[in-house]
C-alpha cells in the first residue's frame, strides 16, 4: 500500500506521516517512509512517502503505483501526478495558500480539478482545515485528515487513538482525539 | 522523532521507527561510544542532535567545522574510547587533511566518520561522491541502504575500525539519513574506559615514522579485502540468473524493487571490493549489471578485474535513482522523467521579518559586487533582491572579495562580501585574517543573526550555549575582527535599513578591509527582536509605487495598483522605513 501525503510546510504533514507510519508498524507491517527536510521552510511545497505491506524495498512510491493520495493544499495534490494511476484514491483537504506567484499576481491560482479527472475520477474533496477550525484547534488539521484516512485502512479505530495518544503530548492530546474521530466521519467512499 | 511514551513504555518498545539519521545515533550509543562530534550540515545534522537528546551516555559537542570534529574524536580514540565524527559530504573536504594522515596512525577506540552525501542537491552545493574518500585515504567503508543497517553497520565500523586498527567510513545519503524504516533495538555495549598511552612511533607523523606507517596501510587494505569477501553484510541473493545485479546503499533497494526476481550482490561493505565475491557471482549470472547512484564506483573495480558489466553506459551519472530509472535503464526503455504540471512553484525564500533581507538591500542599493557564502543568506540570490554574486563553499566569500579586490586595484570596484555568524567561525575567520594582512579594500558583512540557521538553529561559539543547552563561553566578534587586523569595524542592527545603507558606504569610501557586523537574531529564534504582530498599509496613502515590494519580503502582496501586507507580517517595519508615502504602520 502506497500513500502519498501532500502540502505545505507548517500543515504538520511530517507528524501525520510519522503517526500513520507507526499504526502501520503496530499492525504488523513492514513500513517505510520517505520526505526531504532542509531547505523545505514554512511556506513550500512537502511530500511524504508512505508505503507498507509484509516487506518494502524501496523507501519511494514507484511512478504510477500511489494507491492514496492525502493532499492537504488543492494546489499541491496537482503536483505528483506521475504517482497516480486510473485507481488511485485522492483526498483532497479544501483549503488554498497562494504561492508565492500567485501572491505577486504574476500567475493565478489554477483550478486543478479537470487535471486530476484526466487521471481519475475518485476524487474527494473534504472540509478538513474549516473542521479543525471549527473545534478550535486549526493546527490539528493534521490529524482530522488522518482521520479522514483511517477510514480507508485496516488498522482499528482503537489502535489509531492509542498510537496518537502514545505520540503527542498530553496537553494536545484530547483535543487531537477529538479531531482524529471527527476527521473519520467525514465522507471520502 | 520524538516520542511520548507512557513511562515504562520506552523499555518495552524494542521495535521502534527510525530515520536513518535516528539509527546512526541509536547505533553509536549500542556501540558503547563515548564521544561524538560535528558540525550542522544537511542531511547529516540530526545524528548528532539525537545523541545528544536521547543517548547522553555520549559527550556530544558542535564542533566550529569538521576538520575539528574529525581532530577532536581522534583525540577521544586515541585515549581508548570509541569516537564518532560526523559531517556532510562536503564538510569531509574540509576534514580532508586530518582524514588522509588517520589511517597511518596507531587505532586505539575504534574511530568512525559519517559522511551523509547528498545526491540530487535537495540542499548542497555539488553533488560529489564520498565513496572515492574510502580509496583514496585507503580504509574501509560501509553503506547502508535501509535505517535497520544504518544501526547495525554503526556498530559494524566500530568493530572493524578496532579489530583491523583502520579508521571506519559510514556512507549515507540524502535517502537513508531522512528516510524511516523499523528498527530492532539492541542492547548498549558497555563503554570503554579510558586511558593514556604514549605511542610516539605510531602518533606522532613525522616522515620516518609515516615512512614505516605507509606498509601497515598497505598491509591492512589487503586484509579488508579478505574481510570483505567474507564479511555477512556482502551478500548473494541468488535467484534468476539471466540478470544479475551488484548494488549498495538505497540504489539496492530501488533495483529490488524494480527487479524482485533478479539475482543481486548486495554489497554492504563496498570497500576494500571483494573481488573473489564479484568473480563468482559474475560467473553465474548471465547479463551483469553495476546498480550505483552518482559515480561509477563499483563498476570501475568490476571493469578493472577484467568482467564486463553494465552501469553508466544506460543509468544516469546526475542526480538521484529510483526504481523507475533503474527499471528503465535495464530493460532498455528510454529513461522517463515525468514532467509535472506546470504549477506555479514554491520556492524556498528568506523568512518574512528575517534581518538579512534590509542588509542584503543595502548592499544593492550601494551596487555592490556581493560575493556569497553558504547559508540562509545564499537565497538573496533570488529576485526581486538579486543581492548574492557568487557562492562556492564555506567561507569564500570573503576571500572572492579580497581576490578581486587586488587585482582591480583601489577604488575601481566597489567589493563586499556576506557571510553569516556560523559560516564566519567554520572558516571565514583565516580569510578575513588574510584581508587585513594583505591590505584587501573591501567591505565585508557579517549577518550575526546568533545561530546556525540554514540547518534548523544550532548553536555554535558565538551564542555561548553548548549543544546540551549548558552556558560556556560567548565569542566577542567586534574584538576578535578586531584581533585579526581590522581597524574599520562597525556592529549595526540591520532593521535600521537607512543607516545600513549609510553605513555600506561608509564602508566603501574607506580604504582598506572594513567590516561591518550585522547584529539582530534569526526571527526563528524566541530571542528574535521583532513585535511578533502584522503591519499594515493606509491604501489611502499608498501611491503603488512598490518600493516596499522590492525587499522581496513574503508578507508583501502587490493587487489592485497598492501594496498590502498579509498575516505572515512579524512587524520588522523594512517596509515601513522604506515606504516613501509613510503608508505602513502598526495601527493603520
Amino acid at each position: 500500500m502506497n500513500v502519498l501525503m501532500t502540502g505545505v510546510g507548517g500543515q504538520g504533514i511530517i507528524l501525520a506521516s510519522d503517526v500513520l507510519s507507526e499504526v502501520m508498524m503496530r499492525h504488523g507491517c513492514d513500513v517505510k517512509k520517505s520526505e526531504i527536510h532542509g531547505m523545505a521552510q514554512r511556506g513550500g511545497s512537502v511530500m511524504s512517502h508512505v508505503r507498507f505491506s509484509d516487506h518494502v524495498f524501496s523507501p519511494l512510491i514507484p511512478y504510477g503505483s500511489c494507491d492514496i493520495l492525502l493532499s492537504f493544499e488543492e494546489l499541491e495534490t496537482a503536483r505528483y501526478m506521475p504517482y497516480l494511476n486510473g485507481s488511485t484514491r485522492i483526498i483532497i483537504n479544501r483549503f488554498r495558500l497562494s504561492p508565492p506567484t500567485v501572491i505577486a499576481g504574476k500567475e493565478t491560482y489554477p483550478d486543478i480539478t479537470p487535471l486530476l479527472r484526466e487521471k481519475t475520477n475518485n476524487v474527494h474533496l473534504v472540509d478538513g482545515s474549516a473542521l479543525a477550525m471549527e473545534l478550535g484547534n486549526p493546527r490539528g488539521v493534521n490529524v482530522v485528515l488522518l482521520g479522514t484516512l483511517s477510514t480507508l485502512l485496516e488498522p482499528a479505530e482503537t489502535l489509531w487513538i492509542e498510537t496518537i495518544s502514545d505520540m503527542l503530548p498530553a496537553k494536545i492530546r484530547a483535543a487531537n482525539i477529538e479531531g482524529f474521530k471527527r476527521g473519520a466521519q467525514l465522507n471520502v467512499q | 522523532m520524538v516520542f511520548f511514551y507512557p513511562k515504562g513504555r520506552r523499555e518495552k518498545a524494542m521495535k521502534k521507527i527510525l530515520s536513518g539519521n535516528e539509527a546512526i545515533a541509536r547505533g553509536a550509543y549500542e556501540a558503547g561510544v563515548s564521544f561524538a562530534a560535528a558540525y550542522p550540515g544537511t542531511p547529516s545534522t540530526e545524528i548528532l542532535e539525537t545523541i545528544s537528546r536521547e543517548y547522553q551516555a555520549i559527550h556530544s559537542e558542535w564542533t566550529p567545522n569538521e576538520k575539528v570534529a574529525l581532530e577532536v574524536a581522534v583525540g577521544a580514540s586515541y585515549a581508548g574510547a570509541r569516537a564518532l565524527a560526523i559531517m556532510k559530504h562536503v564538510g569531509v573536504n574540509v576534514a580532508a587533511d586530518p582524514l588522509m594522515t588517520l589511517p597511518y596512525t596507531l587505532v586505539r577506540g575504534g574511530i568512525v566518520l559519517i559522511s551523509a552525501d547528498d545526491p540530487e542537491l535537495f540542499s548542497s552545493q555539488n553533488e560529489q561522491d564520498n565513496r572515492h574518500y574510502a580509496r583514496f585515504a585507503k580504509i574501509a567503508m560501509l553503506e547502508p541502504s535501509s535505517s535497520q543497517e544504518a544501526k547495525d553497520f554503526t556498530k559494524e565500523a566500530f568493530r572493524v575500525s578496532e579489530e583491523y586498527g583502520t579508521p571506519v567510513m559510514v556512507r549515507t545519503t540524502t535517502r537513508i539519513s531522512h528516510s524511516m524504516g523499523i528498527v530492532e533495538l539492541g542492547e548498549a555495549e558497555e563503554r570503554k574506559d579510558p586511558s593514556l598511552e604514549r605511542h610516539p612511533a605510531e602518533w606522532v607523523m613525522l616522515p620516518a615514522n609515516a615512512r614505516r606507517r605507509h606498509p601497515v596501510i598497505e598491509d591492512r587494505v589487503v586484509a579488508l579485502k579478505k574481510l570483505a569477501n567474507t564479511i555477512p553484510m556482502n551478500r548473494v541473493e541468488m535467484s534468476e540468473r539471466g540478470l544479475g545485479i551488484i548494488s549498495s546503499g538505497v540504489a539496492y533497494q530501488y533495483a529490488k524493487e524494480a527487479f524482485p526476481k533478479a539475482s543481486f550482490l548486495k554489497l554492504g561493505m563496498p570497500y576494500p571490493f571483494p573481488d573473489e565475491m564479484v568473480r563468482e557471482f559474475a560467473s553465474q549470472v548471465k547479463e551483469l549489471w553495476v546498480v550505483e547512484e552518482l559515480d561509477p564506483f563499483m563498476e570501475e573495480m568490476v571493469k578493472a578485474l577484467g568482467i564486463s558489466c553494465h552501469g553508466k553506459d544506460r543509468i544516469p551519472m546526475c542526480g538521484e535513482l529510483n526504481p523507475d530509472i533503474i527499471r528503465a535503464a535495464i530493460s532498455g526503455e528510454p529513461v522517463l522523467k515525468p514532467v509535472p504540471a506546470a504549477l506555479p512553484g514554491r520556492p524556498p525564500s528568506m523568512c518574512p521579518g528575517c534581518p538579512h533581507r534590509s542588509m542584503l538591500y543595502a548592499l544593492r542599493r550601494n551596487k555592490c559586487f556581493i560575493a556569497g557564502d553558504i547559508g540562509c543568506y545564499t537565497l538573496g540570490f533570488l529576485p526581486p533582491l538579486d543581492a548574492i554574486d557568487t557562492c562556492l563553499c564555506m567561507g569564500a566569500g570573503i576571500n572572492h572579495a579580497h581576490g578581486m579586490s587586488k587585482v582591480f586595484g583601489p577604488g575601481r570596484e566597489k567589493l563586499a562580501a556576506v557571510i553569516g555568524d556560523s559560516t564566519f567561525y567554520h572558516s571565514g575567520i583565516t580569510g578575513l585574517l588574510n584581508l587585513a594582512y594583505n591590505r584587501g579594500a573591501a567591505v565585508i558583512v557579517i549577518l550575526d543573526n546568533r545561530t546556525t540557521a540554514m540547518t534548523g538553529s544550532q548553536n555554535h561559539p558565538g551564542t555561548g550555549v553548548t549543544i546540551g543547552g549548558d552556558k560556556t563561553t560567548s565569542l566577542d566578534l567586534e574584538g576578535l575582527v578586531k584581533a585579526l587586523g581590522i581597524e574599520w569595524v562597525r556592529t549595526i542592527n540591520p532593521y535600521g535599513v537607512k543607516n545600513a545603507r549609510a553605513v555600506v558606504k561608509e564602508a566603501l569610501e574607506y580604504d582598506g578591509p572594513a567590516v561591518i557586523i550585522s547584529k539582530a537574531p534569526c526571527v526563528l529564534l524566541k530571542t528574535r527582536a521583532v513585535p511578533g504582530t502584522p503591519l499594515a498599509v493606509d491604501h489611502d496613502k499608498c501611491t503603488g509605487c512598490k518600493v516596499c515590494i522590492s525587499i522581496g519580503c513574503p508578507a508583501l502582496e502587490f493587487k489592485d495598483e497598492k501594496a498590502h501586507i498579509n498575516d505572515v507580517c512579524v512587524g520588522c517595519s523594512v517596509c515601513a522605513e522604506l515606504c516613501p508615502a509613510g503608508a505602513i504602520g502598526g495601527d493603520v
